[in-house]
């Protein structure tokens, strides 16, 4: 009946020197730098038939970053009726939380229902790289649209648009607006936003065009992705620059924030802003007339890319090879870049004609 | 110390049943999984299914050893996340996995060890210091690494954690995981330090009076719950291959969930291990079942919660209704330590 008792010290340092020899079981010594990098695509050595017919019947699914995302579901459904339009069988499964593991499971289910083809919009570009090589392997088509995978865990990435073209929209459409005269700024999210800084890049690389000579960039400002913060930025800029004209924001949460400030000053109607937004977002400020047009791509198309893109690489009419084209259905045909990039084209403009025909 | 004794096997006895209803369960959930998903039964998805869920089964282990004692370490899926990003930290700055392995260990046993330490030595309770480490350690992995992710570590230990034993549908970590709870079992079961900490559970003063080391064990018992977590940290970061400081959030609740759901009395001092192991796999293959039938995330946490309320409701069912039985045959009550 006694409770025998052992030195619980003992079972201490049993425990802490276990845990320390199992970690140096495994010998060697291998760091970042000696490693080398498994950059085979699991599924080379295909060769592609432009001719072959989009097979019937195909099993296709989006895998969203996490589902009941508004945006995520205009994409998703718009791929799945284009897949009903070429006979697939479509469907959208996804986490309900957009952590970087959470969609490696929806992996794992689709490839034992045996699907055809994956499209999958990643929340971490490696997390999900594992089984998506293993779906790979059992012939499974992988598409990343929206944000890509490391390149050799899919066939091909569906690229909302390229820099240059989501840097010249926007320079284009503030000239339009400002008669290509007079100061601007931009209003970025964060310093360190690397999407942000290749379009800035870009756009002053733009500005060097004889057009533009009489457009002068004043200063990149920083909002940080934070509305209260953006709205600030906005409102020292027009202190900073009283002869402002215009203000580029090419993020969704600067632009809206920045349209907000204007319409709400004595600035509207002298002040353009223009920029990367959400029609949703944006649509009271294009109807009060504060904005005039500002950018961004058709989710709509993006899906419906995707889709086309899954059934041609599961019909083997495309492998993602550089230079091959893929026949996309009312959107004509695209042909592949470099490492796999299908570009969408460029960005759609929003404006008073078209706002009400885009609800996302 | 007769009657504490006696509490205890009263309860172990009764826990035999519910031991056997999760096992049953489990039967239920693999057969009709066979009958209702053709792809349910293959062993590549049962092998995925099993490595999906090791970090859950491996910190279960440590976990199953507090909840019997009475205390509960909420901050598990947090120190996971430390660990994964502090490997994602050490391997970008150019040190070898062998090397960060000890180092990323000896985090989560200091990372244990502030939690016992805040437990005995002050006297605290261990949910609410948990809760406060919890987020303290998560608060910890973004300043180590931020929002940011690491990534490409080298194939060889990928795929340590993605391949199965050679010849086996047995996922090394899961290989792992079974000796781990061997040893667990053991511990729990078979020894005098088992018995101790069921008597803990039961009766924490009479456990004192009785010469039991109270402190000394729960502080041990916190430590090794730092280390498993850190080494469900590794095996999760080498796993998805990617370091992340968000990495595991939320995987506390799984855990504890699967700890309830084996019969474990959120209490202490009664349950067994079989048990909770039994309820990790149910709670999987159950997880996989409804994925494979399309079914959407948010029913999926309808029915594991149902499971949870179910699993924590029916033994106090079961307690107050022999009660009212024992009362109606004049019987002697349960003593209070068995019927809380």
């Amino acid at each position: 009946m006694t409770v025998r008792l052992r030195l619980p010290r003992r079972v201490f340092a049993a425990a802490t020197a276990g845990a320390l020899a199992l970690s140096l079981a495994a010998c060697g010594g291998t760091t970042k730098d000696s490693a080398e990098s498994s950059g085979d695509k699991a599924a080379s050595g295909k060769t592609a038939n432009p001719n072959a017919p989009m097979e019937k019947g195909l099993k296709l699914a989006f895998l969203p970053k996490q589902v009941n995302n508004p945006y995520m579901k205009i994409v998703d459904d718009s791929g799945i009726a284009a897949a009903k339009g070429f006979e697939a069988e479509a469907k959208e499964v996804g986490p309900s939380d957009a952590s970087a593991s959470s969609q490696v499971s929806y992996i794992n289910t689709l490839i034992q229902q045996q699907h055809d083809a994956i499209m999958i919009s990643a929340n971490d570009p490696n997390a999900v790289c594992g089984p998506l090589k293993q779906a790979m392997q059992q012939d499974i088509a992988i598409v990343a649209y929206d944000s890509d995978t490391a390149p050799e865990c899919r066939d091909v990435f569906i690229k909302q648009a390229s820099s240059e073209d989501i840097a010249r929209t926007q320079v284009e459409m503030l000239a339009e607006q400002i008669d290509s005269k007079g100061k601007f700024a931009i209003l970025s999210a964060t310093a360190n936003a690397t999407n942000q800084n290749a379009w800035i890049e870009l756009m002053k690389k733009e500005l060097e065009k004889p057009e533009y000579a009489e457009m002068e960039l004043v200063k990149v400002a920083y909002g940080d992705d934070d509305d209260q913060k953006s709205f600030q930025q906005t409102q020292g800029l027009l202190q900073a620059y009283p002869d402002l004209k215009g203000i580029i924001a090419p993020t969704t949460v600067g632009i809206a924030a920045a349209a907000r400030y204007i319409d709400g000053s004595e600035y509207k109607g002298k002040v353009a802003v223009t920029g990367l937004g959400t029609p949703n977002q944006m649509r009271q400020f294009i109807k009060n007339k504060t904005v005039e047009e500002f950018a961004l791509w058709d989710p709509k198309q993006l899906g419906y890319l995707a889709a086309y893109a899954g059934g041609a690489l599961a019909s083997g009419q495309i492998t993602g090879k550089e230079g091959e084209v893929l026949k996309a259905g009312d959107l004509g045909e695209r042909t592949i870049q470099p490492n796999g990039e299908i570009i969408l084209g460029p960005p759609t403009k929003f404006n008073a004609d078209n706002i009400d025909e885009f609800q996302f | 110390m007769t009657s504490d004794a006696r509490s205890i096997s009263g309860a172990a006895g009764r826990f035999v049943r519910w031991e056997t209803a999760i096992t049953a369960l489990l039967v239920a959930v693999f057969v009709g999984g066979i009958g209702v998903s053709p792809d349910f039964g293959n062993s590549g998805n049962l092998s995925f299914a099993l490595r999906d869920l090791s970090e859950i089964a491996l910190i279960a282990l440590p976990m199953t050893l507090l909840v019997v004692c009475g205390q509960v370490d909420l901050s598990v899926a947090s120190v996971l996340g430390l660990c994964s990003a502090l490997t994602g930290k050490l391997w970008d700055g150019g040190m070898s996995i062998e090397a960060i392995i000890p180092i990323v260990l000896a985090v989560g046993l200091v990372c244990g060890l502030i939690n016992g330490f805040l437990v005995t030595k002050l006297g605290l309770p261990s949910l609410a210091v948990t809760i406060g480490t919890m987020t303290l350690y998560r608060g910890l992995a973004y300043v180590t690494l931020g929002t940011g992710a690491v990534s490409q570590f080298p194939s060889t230990y990928t795929d340590m954690t993605l391949n199965n034993v050679p010849g086996t549908p047995i996922p090394y970590p899961i290989a792992l995981f079974a000796v781990l709870a061997v040893a667990t079992g053991v511990v729990l079961h078979a020894t005098g330090i088992g018995r101790s900490l069921f008597a803990i559970g039961a009766q924490e003063d009479a456990a004192y009076f009785a010469g039991i080391r109270v402190k000394r064990i729960k502080l041990v018992l916190f430590a090794v719950s730092g280390v498993v977590a850190a080494l469900a940290g590794i095996i999760y970061t080498l796993r998805y291959g990617s370091a992340r400081a968000d990495n595991g959030l939320g995987l506390e609740l799984t855990v504890i969930a699967a700890v309830l759901l084996g019969g474990i009395d959120f209490d202490g001092g009664k349950g067994t291990l079989g048990g909770v192991i039994a309820a990790v796999l149910v709670i999987g293959l159950l997880r996989n079942l409804l994925m494979l039938n399309d079914v959407s995330t948010e029913t999926q946490s309808i029915v594991t919660g149902l499971l949870l309320i179910i699993s924590v409701l029916t033994p106090r069912l079961i307690a107050v209704f022999r009660e009212a039985q024992g009362r109606r045959r004049g019987a002697r009550p349960a003593t209070p330590a068995a019927s809380s």
